[in-house]
């Protein structure tokens, strides 16, 4: 098939063997002289080792631990404070202490339950709010970021405004439910150990081997194999459990296979991180702004993994779309006794949308003026500078994404009807809520020159097929579909002719990992520069192959240090507009409609794009009001994907849904960063529909039948 | 021993009668089309037909399948329900990780056997026992509804 516009839909590469279930994931493969491993965790929060009681095993049953590790105790990632077993301290429930392994699971149960640790328990941080009191103790901040307008100018404002509004939100953990729980799985060689399973990025874990193995390049290999789900799951957080099963393969001489249950995937894996947000804004008497503070606090759990770079982008997104005078930010990271978080799908932006659409929400209360209107006062513009003193240089089509909404959903008839609808109904309301959001489109700041300097390849055969050489991972986000229809349109061959197989580390360059909105954009754009390449050399019937290195387009130098700069080279926009109706009786929220409008450079295909758009939306939404993850004294309290509450079929409604044409220079096609990007209006737009319903306002989400509940009772108590 | 039908062929197991349908499928028979999800009967991904009903095969104990009809995806792969199924995903786009899938078409097939011609609603309600992570749903309900009118007349043979 040869394509001509590469937007028009194909059959999904993967399609045949997803659809028959014949496509295998890590839980379906088995080796020959295959053995399990099994975890004991921490059952503490905080506490020091005291001594370790192991059951006499039977033979081919064996314990590995910190002293089978021979390169350091830690998890590379970016700080050293992550170790592969805890060997002196624990710092969190769950935390891995040591593994049994061998043949049978049941029996690997049963004697996990017998082993005895006993500690010596210390007092731990368990919250947040306990993290940011403590703050300035040692060793409980793990980074800070400040910068914007000085505070004497804001504090001169101040002085002369003619209210200060002061806010604080919250928002909570939430969960990824890839409905493939993690698995990994170390085939052991005499010289090579080969490790496989569910990942986005293969090199986070090569290099997390090499450290942990202490061994030369050559001696391991890192496969991805069929990922059923990641959402930022799968970024990080398989990194240790490599190590873990590494580690073990190398200590045993066998091939070790590590498959996590849905309770133990739900407590122990990471989540997105919750977070504190305070808001200090000062208003003229019109209600306009005059000056914002934003102080951003995020949970970090145990260890810091990506928490710092989480935090940079939450940052700088606190002001979300708006162009703010005089704003001001800054943000920690804090260290607490629970489960580490970390990368989920949006990285540290839904939180701060949610909180600045909430906030820029409640202000237009105070002026008396449309939320929406009030919000596109102050709607950034193309040539507007950044927070971080960048520029805004690409065209911004938000305000046409806007009107467009505002037509397609009769915006203005439609609060009109149900205000008149809520005053003729006690128990039922109905409310409409928006959300603008933008998306930074591959990693922050110069990410992508220092650390990342991805490398593509493509591999001609005889036969003239054309093999795509990257460390990307196909999640089910579609990769295997629109970057080889990338390359065949650009070398004008069929798509057919072209092939993307399972990422090996011994086959593929280092084109990066697999996060941050940045595969279609920076390494489609490197893998189109190939294909370009490839086509002037093309000789048919003759071996080829060609590479092809990023480079960086210099704009305003970012720098991390005094957070300036164009932090992103690109941005990706949104417009979210949704109906809700809320029952009053019992707290429930039933989505009735559901408008959303993007703008993603050039879309590579409808199909795909629609599919990230409902299901990044569905988990954007269902952040706002339905997905609720609490821990207590550092323990998980959902460990079933019930308990959670994650959407069913019957939570969803359609999506309206339109993407708009924006070419970028240097992306693919003119493609922009997608993935991500759907799923951050979803939480801000429910909560101001809800809000909308009920006249009220709400300072955290998720906002679930209980908060609505208690909200209806206080308001009612005040009205006495 | 257990006698039971497994993709129309008789068959039979030593294993203990506690050992879950979905170990047995997956570890004994080595068909992985069965996909675990939770372990709990909350996500379906590892639905399976007894006696031509859809069931959660990680909630049942193999001692209570002596003398039944198992199906699993890899029973129905050649039928035409199946390629009618297989076409409409993919024209919907109802796939995006994959693993949710065979559990969804089995889901899926259940109920146009049942209702060949289900209203929206109707789908929702047939595939709600199935948790999908990616798609948020509305093209799978899609590709039900292609299934449904594309398909027209072959459900109900069954």
């Amino acid at each position: 098939m040869k394509l001509n516009d590469i937007s028009t839909s194909v059959p999904k590469k993967d399609h045949k063997g997803k659809v028959s279930g014949q496509l295998p994931y890590i839980s379906d493969v088995k080796v020959e002289n295959m053995v399990y491993g099994v975890l004991y965790r921490s059952p503490i929060a905080y506490g020091k080792i005291s001594t370790i009681q192991l059951p006499n095993l039977p033979a081919g049953y064996e314990v590995v631990g910190s002293e089978q590790i021979p390169g350091p105790n830690y998890v590379k990632i970016i700080k050293e404070d992550q170790p592969i077993f805890a060997s002196e301290w624990v710092n969190y429930i769950g935390e891995p202490i040591l593994m049994l392994v061998g043949k049978e699971l049941n029996t690997l149960y049963r004697l996990l339950n017998e082993v005895k640790i006993e500690f010596e328990e210390h007092q731990a941080i368990y919250t947040l709010e306990d993290a940011i009191y403590r703050k300035s103790e040692s060793g409980v901040t793990m980074a800070s970021y400040e910068f914007g307008e000085s505070l004497e100018i804001i504090s001169a404002i101040e002085h002369g405004a003619h209210q200060i509004i002061e806010e604080e939100y919250d928002t909570g953990y939430q969960e990824h439910v890839y409905l493939e729980p993690q698995g990994m799985l170390a085939l052991y060689k005499d010289d090579e150990i080969i490790v496989q399973g569910s990942m986005q990025c293969l090199y986070y874990i090569k290099n997390a081997l090499l450290s942990a193995l202490a061994c030369g390049e050559d001696e391991v290999r890192v496969i991805q194999s069929a990922t059923g789900g990641g959402f930022g799951g799968k970024e990080e957080y398989p990194s240790m459990m490599a190590c873990h099963v590494a580690v073990a393969a190398r200590a045993v001489k066998k091939s070790v296979m590590l498959v996590y249950d849905r309770s133990e995937d739900m407590v122990v894996t990471t989540k997105r991180h919750p977070a504190k947000i305070n808001y200090r804004t000062s208003l003229d008497k019109d209600g306009n702004i005059l000056s914002m503070c934003v102080d951003l606090f995020l949970d970090a759990g145990a260890n810091e993994g990506l928490s710092s770079v989480v935090l940079q982008r939450a940052l700088l997104n606190s002001a979300g779309v708006y162009k703010i005078p005089h704003f001001h930010a800054k943000g920690f990271v804090l260290k607490t006794n629970t489960v580490p978080n970390g990368a989920f799908r949006g990285f540290g932006a839904p939180q701060s949308f949610a909180g600045i659409e909430s906030h820029i929400g409640h202000l237009s209360k105070q002026a008396k003026i449309d939320p929406l209107e009030y919000k596109r006062k102050y709607l950034v513009k193309q040539g507007d500078p950044t927070i971080t003193k960048g520029n805004f240089r690409d065209p911004v089509l938000m305000e046409e994404m806007i009107e467009d909404l505002l037509y397609s959903s009769d915006y203005k008839k439609k609060k009109e009807d149900f205000q008149r609808f809520n005053q003729q109904n006690q128990r039922y309301k109905k409310g409409m809520g928006t959300s603008l959001f933008l998306h930074g489109c591959g990693f922050t700041g110069s990410g992508e020159r220092d650390h990342i300097k991805a490398t593509v390849k493509l591999v001609k055969t005889k036969n003239d097929h054309v093999s795509l050489k990257i460390s990307n991972s196909d999640m089910g986000q579609g990769i295997l579909t629109t970057l080889c229809k990338i390359v065949a349109k650009e070398l004008d061959i069929s798509y057919e002719q072209v092939f993307y197989p399972d990422p090996d580390t011994k086959e593929v360059p280092d084109s990066g990992p697999t996060v941050a909105s940045r595969t279609t954009m920076i390494v489609g754009k490197l893998l189109e520069r190939a294909a370009r390449k490839l086509k002037t050399q093309w000789l048919s019937g003759v071996e080829q192959e060609v590479e092809e290195h990023y480079i960086h387009r210099e704009m305003i130098p970012w720098n991390e240090k005094t957070f300036t700069g164009d932090a992103y080279p690109a941005y990706s926009w949104g417009v979210n507009f949704v109906e809700v109706e809320v029952d009053t009786l019992t707290g429930n929220v039933r989505l009735e409609k559901v408008y959303a409008n993007y703008e993603v450079g050039k879309v590579i295909d409808e199909r795909i794009m629609k599919g990230q758009i409902d299901g990044g939306l569905a988990q954007g939404l269902a952040y706002g009001y339905l997905e609720k993850m609490t821990s207590k004294q550092g323990k998980i309290q959902q460990k079933s994907i019930s308990d959670y509450g994650p959407p069913t079929s019957l939570d969803v409604v359609p999506i309206d849904s339109k993407v708009f044409d924006n070419p970028y220079t240097d992306g693919p096609y003119g493609a922009k960063g997608a993935g991500e990007l759907t799923l951050i209006g979803g939480a801000p737009a429910v909560q101001s529909a809800i809000e909308n319903a009920l006249q009220t306002s709400f300072q955290q989400i998720p906002i679930t039948p209980e908060v609505i509940i208690n909200s209806l009772w206080t308001k009612e108590g005040e009205e006495g | 021993m257990i006698t039971f039908t497994l993709n129309g062929r008789v068959v039979e197991t030593d294993a203990p009668a506690t050992v879950r349908l979905l170990d047995l499928i997956r570890d004994d028979f080595e068909l992985i089309g069965t996909k675990e999800g939770c372990g709990e009967g909350e996500c379906g991904a590892c639905s399976v037909f007894v006696n031509n009903l859809v069931q959660n095969s990680c909630l049942i104990p193999i001692g209570s399948i002596a003398g039944a009809n198992i199906q699993t995806i890899e029973g129905i792969i050649e039928t035409e329900q199946f390629k009618i199924l297989d076409e409409s995903y993919s024209v919907a786009g109802g796939v995006q990780c994959g693993y949710c899938i065979p559990g969804m078409i089995m889901a899926s097939a259940a109920l146009l056997s049942k209702n060949p011609h289900p209203s929206e609603t109707e789908i929702r309600e047939g595939i709600s026992g199935n948790l999908c992570r990616c798609t948020g749903y509305n093209m799978i309900v899609d590709a039900i509804n292609l299934a449904a009118q594309k398909g027209d007349g072959i459900w109900q043979k069954k």
